[in-house]
This record gives C-alpha cells, sequence and structure tokens, in this order.
C-alpha cells in the first residue's frame, strides 16, 4: 500500500497561510463546484443564460434615459452615453456579484463544511466564476455596440486589458473572501451587504466619469487609493473606448491597493476558517 | 524488514468548546460593537469551557477495522470530526498515513436542481474522487444504485429511497485507505443496506482501515475488530471490540439491583417486590440467537398471594416498547425470603441488538384481569449478537414465524432449592 501521503492534524497556528500544494491537489472539486454553481444558476429557466446579457442590458437602457437623457451626465470624452455607462456596469457587477456570491457561499453550502474537508477557499472562489462566466457573456454585446457606434480600437492599448482584468480579481476576490469570512461569524453581514454595494457603486465612477472630481483633489486621491474598482473602471474605458493614453501610473496604483486588499481578504480568511464548522 | 506503522496514531486529542451563556445562537457585529462600546474587559465573564474531548490516544493498524462507540454526547462526533479534518483539535495530534475519505454523511453537496448523472460527478469530487476516477467507475456506480433509468431526471424529483440509494453507491465506490464512516448506514431499504454492508465488509477484507462511529451496538459487532469507547470525552475501554462492547453494556446489564428503582406509582412493590434481575449468559457479551436468553429474579413476597406470573416487556434503545410475554404462574409462598425465579425466552425470538427488560410481578394475562404488584422499569438491558456480518439484522426463522416481529413467549421455573432465606441474603 501506497504510504506516501502522511499528513498530521494538530491545533492550528493562529495565523495560517494559504497550501498551495493541497489547493493544487482540489483543483477538480474547484471545477466541479465552478461547474455547480453556474450550471444551477439558469437550470429551470425560460432564457437560460440569456439572463446574465439582459440584467446589465436593461440596466444600461434605464440609466442612459435617466442620467444621460434626463439629468445630462455625459461621458466626458465624447464616447457615447450608452456604450459608456454599460462597459461601466458589466465591470461593476462583475464585482458586486464577486462579493455578494462569495460571502454568501459558505453560508449557503453550510451543509458541506460541517460534513466534509477540503480547502474552504475552493467556495467563494468558484461562486466567482459565475460572475466573471457573466462578464464574459455581457462583452459579447459590448462587442456589438463598438460596432455599432463605430468605435475604433487600438490594438497596442489592449494590451493593458489582461493586467486591469487580473487587477480586478485580484480585488474583487480579496474583499470577497474577507466578507465571506465575516458573514460566517456575523449573521449581519448578509443584510448590510446589498446596500453596501448599493452605496459603493455611486462613489464609483460608473453612471459618471472620473473627471467630475477633479476640482476635488482630496475625493480623488481617496477614490484612486481606496477604491480599485475607480481606478480599474476609468482605465478599462480609456483602453477600450477614448483615444488618450494608459495612465501607468494609476494602473500600478490599482495593481498595489488589489494586492494588498487580496493579502488582507486571504489571510483573515486563511486564519479563521478552522473554526467555520463550529461556528456556521 | 521494519515494523509497520500504525495508519493512524491519535496522541493526547482534547477538543474545547467555549459555550457562550446566553440565548443568542448568532454573533451579530451590532452585538460585538455593543459590547465593545460597553467595555470589551466583560465580553469574555459568561463564557464557560467544555472539554467534547480529553485525553484521548490509540492507534489503529492497516486493515483494522475500528468502532467508536458510546452514548449520545460521549464525544463521538467530535472525533469523528476531527479524524475528518472538518474541525480542529485543541490538544494533542493525529498523525495518518494513507489517502482518507470520510462519511459523514450520504450525499453530501447533493444539489436537487442537478441530474442524477451530475450529482454522481458533484458528490464524488466532494468526496474527494478525482473526475477521471468518477468516469471509470461511472457505470458501476449506476448499475449498483439501480436507478439507470432517471439518471437525467433532476434529483429534487427523485423519492427519498432513491435520493439515499444514488448518495449509497457513489460512497461505496470511494476508494480510500482509511474510510471514516459515521451511522450513515441507518437509512434506505433492508436489502440495499444489507448490499452496503458487504461492500463495505469487502473494503475491511481488501486491507483497508475502517472507522466507524456508530452507537448502535450491532452494527459495530457485525463489523468491527477493535473498538473505543468514549465516555464523556474520554476513552473508557481500548482495544479488543468485545472488551470495548462490554464496558459500554455492561452498566446497563449490571444494573441487577431492582430494589432502588424507583416505582412509577405507590402501593407497587409491597406485597410482593422485584429485588433483582440479572441476565445469565454464558459469554461475556450477550447471547447468540441461538440460545435462550435467561433472566434470573429475586422476589420477596410478604403475604399470602394468589399465585403469580411474571409479565416482561421488551424495549429497544429508545425506550420504545417491542413486545411483552406474560408466563405461566407459579405459587409463592410468603416470608422473609428472596425467591428466584428463572425467566426464559426460547430462541430465534429477538433479532440482533440491544434491548431493554421491563418486569411487571403479577397476576392475569393479556386477555385481562391483571393486577401488577410490583412493575419495575428498565430492569435490566441484554444483548443478542449478530450471527455475522453477512445477516446483521434479521432475525432467524427457523421456527414457524414470519414477519417483523415473533409473538413472544417466555416460561416460568422455580426450583424449591433456589430460595434462599433471607438471613443468609
Amino acid at each position: 500500500m501506497n504510504h506516501h501521503i502522511e499528513f498530521e492534524i494538530k491545533p492550528p497556528p493562529r495565523i495560517a497561510r494559504l497550501n498551495v500544494d493541497e489547493l493544487w491537489r482540489y483543483r477538480d472539486l474547484f471545477l466541479t463546484m465552478a461547474w455547480r454553481d453556474f450550471s444551477v444558476r439558469y437550470k429551470q429557466t425560460a432564457l437560460g443564460v440569456l439572463w446574465a446579457v439582459f440584467q446589465p442590458l436593461i440596466t444600461m437602457l434605464i440609466f442612459t434615459f435617466i442620467f444621460n437623457r434626463v439629468a445630462k451626465v455625459e461621458s466626458g470624452d465624447g464616447t457615447p452615453y450608452p456604450i459608456f455607462v454599460y462597459f461601466g456596469l458589466i465591470v461593476w457587477q462583475y464585482f458586486a456579484g464577486t462579493l455578494s456570491k462569495a460571502s454568501e457561499s459558505m453560508v449557503v453550502n453550510q451543509a458541506m463544511i460541517q460534513k466534509v474537508y477540503f480547502p474552504r477557499v475552493i467556495l467563494p472562489a468558484a461562486s466567482a466564476i459565475t460572475s466573471f462566466a457573466d462578464m464574459c457573456f455581457s462583452g459579447v454585446i459590448l462587442m456589438g455596440m463598438l460596432i455599432y457606434y463605430h468605435q475604433a480600437i487600438v490594438l497596442t492599448r489592449l494590451l493593458v486589458l489582461p493586467i486591469l482584468l487580473i487587477t480586478l480579481m485580484l480585488c474583487s476576490m480579496g474583499i470577497g473572501l474577507f466578507l465571506s469570512a465575516l458573514n460566517v461569524k456575523y449573521r449581519d453581514v448578509r443584510h448590510a451587504l446589498p446596500f453596501l454595494i448599493q452605496t459603493a457603486m455611486y462613489c464609483t465612477p460608473v453612471v459618471y466619469p472620473a473627471q467630475v472630481f477633479n476640482g476635488y483633489p482630496i475625493a480623488k486621491e481617496l477614490m484612486l487609493w481606496l477604491n480599485p474598482v475607480s481606478g480599474i473602471i476609468t482605465n478599462l474605458r480609456t483602453a477600450l473606448l477614448s483615444q488618450a493614453g494608459t495612465n501607468w501610473a494609476s494602473v500600478g496604483i490599482c495593481l498595489l491597493a488589489s494586492i494588498i486588499y487580496f493579502e488582507i481578504g486571504l489571510n483573515y480568511f486563511k486564519s479563521t476558517e478552522k473554526f467555520f464548522s463550529d461556528v456556521i | 524488514m521494519s515494523v509497520p506503522k500504525p495508519v493512524i496514531e491519535v496522541v493526547g486529542l482534547g477538543k474545547r468548546f467555549r459555550i457562550r451563556e446566553g440565548s443568542e445562537n448568532y454573533l451579530t457585529l451590532r452585538d460585538q460593537i455593543a459590547g465593545f462600546a460597553s467595555g470589551a474587559l466583560t465580553s469574555r465573564r459568561n463564557e464557560r469551557d467544555f472539554w467534547a474531548l480529553r485525553d484521548v490516544s490509540f492507534t489503529v493498524s492497516e486493515g483494522e477495522a475500528v468502532g467508536i462507540i458510546g452514548r449520545n454526547g460521549s464525544g463521538k462526533s467530535t472525533l469523528l470530526k476531527i479524524l475528518s479534518q472538518i474541525t480542529p483539535p485543541t490538544e494533542g495530534h493525529i498523525r495518518m498515513r494513507g489517502r482518507v475519505a470520510s462519511l459523514l454523511e450520504v450525499g453530501t453537496g447533493f444539489h436537487p436542481e442537478l441530474s442524477g448523472r451530475e450529482n454522481i460527478f458533484l458528490n464524488g469530487s466532494i468526496l474527494g474522487m478525482k473526475r477521471r476516477e468518477i468516469q471509470s467507475k461511472f457505470d458501476e456506480i449506476v448499475s449498483f444504485s439501480e436507478l439507470g433509468a432517471f439518471l437525467d431526471t433532476p434529483v429534487k424529483r427523485y423519492s427519498s429511497g432513491m435520493y439515499v440509494k444514488l448518495a449509497f453507491s457513489v460512497a461505496a465506490h470511494l476508494d480510500p485507505e482509511i474510510l471514516i464512516v459515521d451511522e450513515v448506514l441507518a437509512v434506505g431499504d433492508r436489502a440495499f443496506q444489507k448490499r452496503c454492508l458487504g461492500k463495505m465488509g469487502e473494503v475491511t477484507r481488501g486491507g483497508r482501515t475502517v472507522i466507524f462511529v456508530s452507537h448502535d451496538i450491532e452494527a459495530v459487532m457485525a463489523f468491527c475488530t477493535a473498538g473505543v469507547h468514549l465516555r464523556n470525552g474520554r476513552t473508557v475501554a481500548l482495544g479488543k471490540i468485545d472488551e470495548c462492547i462490554h464496558s459500554y453494556i455492561a452498566p446497563l446489564e449490571e444494573r441487577a439491583n431492582c430494589d432502588d428503582i424507583q416505582r412509577h406509582r405507590s402501593g407497587l412493590g409491597i406485597e410482593a417486590r422485584i429485588m433483582h434481575c440479572r441476565a445469565t449468559k454464558n459469554a461475556s457479551i450477550g447471547f447468540t440467537s441461538e440460545e435462550p436468553v435467561r433472566l434470573q429474579v429475586g422476589c420477596r413476597v410478604t403475604s399470602a398471594l394468589p399465585p403469580l406470573r411474571i409479565a416482561i416487556t421488551i424495549h429497544n434503545q429508545r425506550g420504545r416498547p417491542l413486545a411483552t410475554a406474560f408466563t405461566q404462574t407459579c405459587e409463592m409462598y410468603p416470608g422473609d425470603q428472596l425467591i428466584t425465579l428463572c425467566v426464559e425466552l426460547p430462541p430465534g425470538q429477538l433479532g440482533p441488538g440491544t434491548y431493554f427488560v421491563s418486569l411487571q410481578l403479577g397476576t392475569g394475562n393479556q386477555y385481562g384481569d391483571r393486577y401488577e404488584y410490583d412493575i419495575v422499569s428498565e430492569a435490566t438491558a441484554i444483548t443478542i449478537r449478530p450471527d455475522s456480518i453477512d445477516k446483521p439484522n434479521r432475525l432467524n426463522w427457523f421456527n414457524s414465524g414470519w414477519g417483523d416481529l415473533m409473538t413472544l413467549r417466555a416460561e416460568l421455573t422455580s426450583d424449591p432449592s433456589s430460595v434462599i432465606p433471607s438471613q443468609s441474603n
């Protein structure tokens, strides 16, 4: 019999680190869970995956009418407002979706946590995949809109896209992990979260351009450092929709802030996960 | 060649829980903030420690089937959760050598919206199987479950029996070196249960190690070779399964003194009183299904009474009465003496398991005219051993009965030589 697998169960250290080897061994479970979350979402629905596209699309139409036509908010650089707000929305919905799904993932899978061992990180991580897939589907509509509005795309400027997407994932996952661990202990997280997400959206340049803060330097600095999503959306728009060059300093700050968020979230999660099954 | 190392080594294991005195089930951020505001120092005051497990040490060698037994609240589940890495220990450590799978529940992670096919993959990977492994065993799992026709139906439309069958079929095809099982076997229909037990038997015979947790003695007796008996979080007995079961049952069986048991109404046990009751058996644990269950009952009769009979009621472990048998009557001569009677249940009437026995001393029978002089509830406990793994919970119907329970018969004998004058008692 093979005895290469030998391990010890002992009282956990106060601060735990991510066990990458173990996570790799459980990659099948991660994929299965991601696939489960995704396929369950659109089971027994008439429109199926189309729902992923509908939500930002309808929101875009309403926002265009209210903010652009009624309240006269403009994109600031001549980009048509619908495409401007739609792009902001799909990025925001990825962020908001990851946060809310990750934070719920522990409580929803409570039964599993109490009955089987596996690296708990898999649950929030797998639930985030669904939001990512949603964003990809919505991206197809974005392509259509780019063609419809005859937007020129500069290919060299798209090189920054992967960096920004990774930054977005790190930031969302970090906050998501933090909230999911917090939600195990304090059940008021799930009541507070929808409200917080709503508030945060209006503090982020989703429906308006970042330039509105030009007259308020402190608010602008705070936004840049504390809210990486704001910088990510702005830089993504620049890369895809505008003629201006990439602001590398801003991209760098976003990445740094996101890495810090991710580190904090992951460490908090890893250090509290051992008591999940006792507390949940 | 070196001596093979034990597959599982548990050393000084302990688990502490903080019990919060108070009513709230969940912590809320609001309370926590309010707590800080009113002084963080007071927050620990209404907490107390509870050790669910303390100083537990044992080793398991390759191929052993270990039964962990104990009453509810003895720490079995906590030990199981630590072994399965679901919750960490507070002290001590465990060293495991081999691939572990734990089965604390069947159908963990089953999603009602997904089809049977999808759930096989889902549940399989939750239990630690690789995707390729599930694929290669898929046909086997499906044929074991007998649900081939319903594979593409969402599990939410399954009957509960089908659900359990599917869940079991996945679990039965786990192929770990160390298998940790909770008393999940208590579900499903009999025939299916038997197949699962058979499959698990194959697992142990194949040199794998099994840890089985249960308070169901018959199941433990049926397939464990070694045992750990826990009481209040501590090890009471360790080693051979017979010794552990003995230590678990003995306090129940040796409740011989009936004089001290509280009668449930006044007037009982005055003219005639049951003084003690003891199972007279040959082996240290229980009766085999082929031998009669013999109970020695000591009575004291103080006034002149008509001939008395004993009614014996068999209860299951939860206290539910299963059957009552009335003996023929026997002349009782009053006097300050202990009369020893022998109550015998002919063999083959009870299935394997542990039962509680209540005794009634009086006149009359199931057809009427009953008058009880004394009633002792749960006077003692008796255990019937299973014959083998293959028939863990069957009665052996060598006589005419057929059904769930045989008509219970009991016979009473009184040997004049067994009358012991009270003075010598």
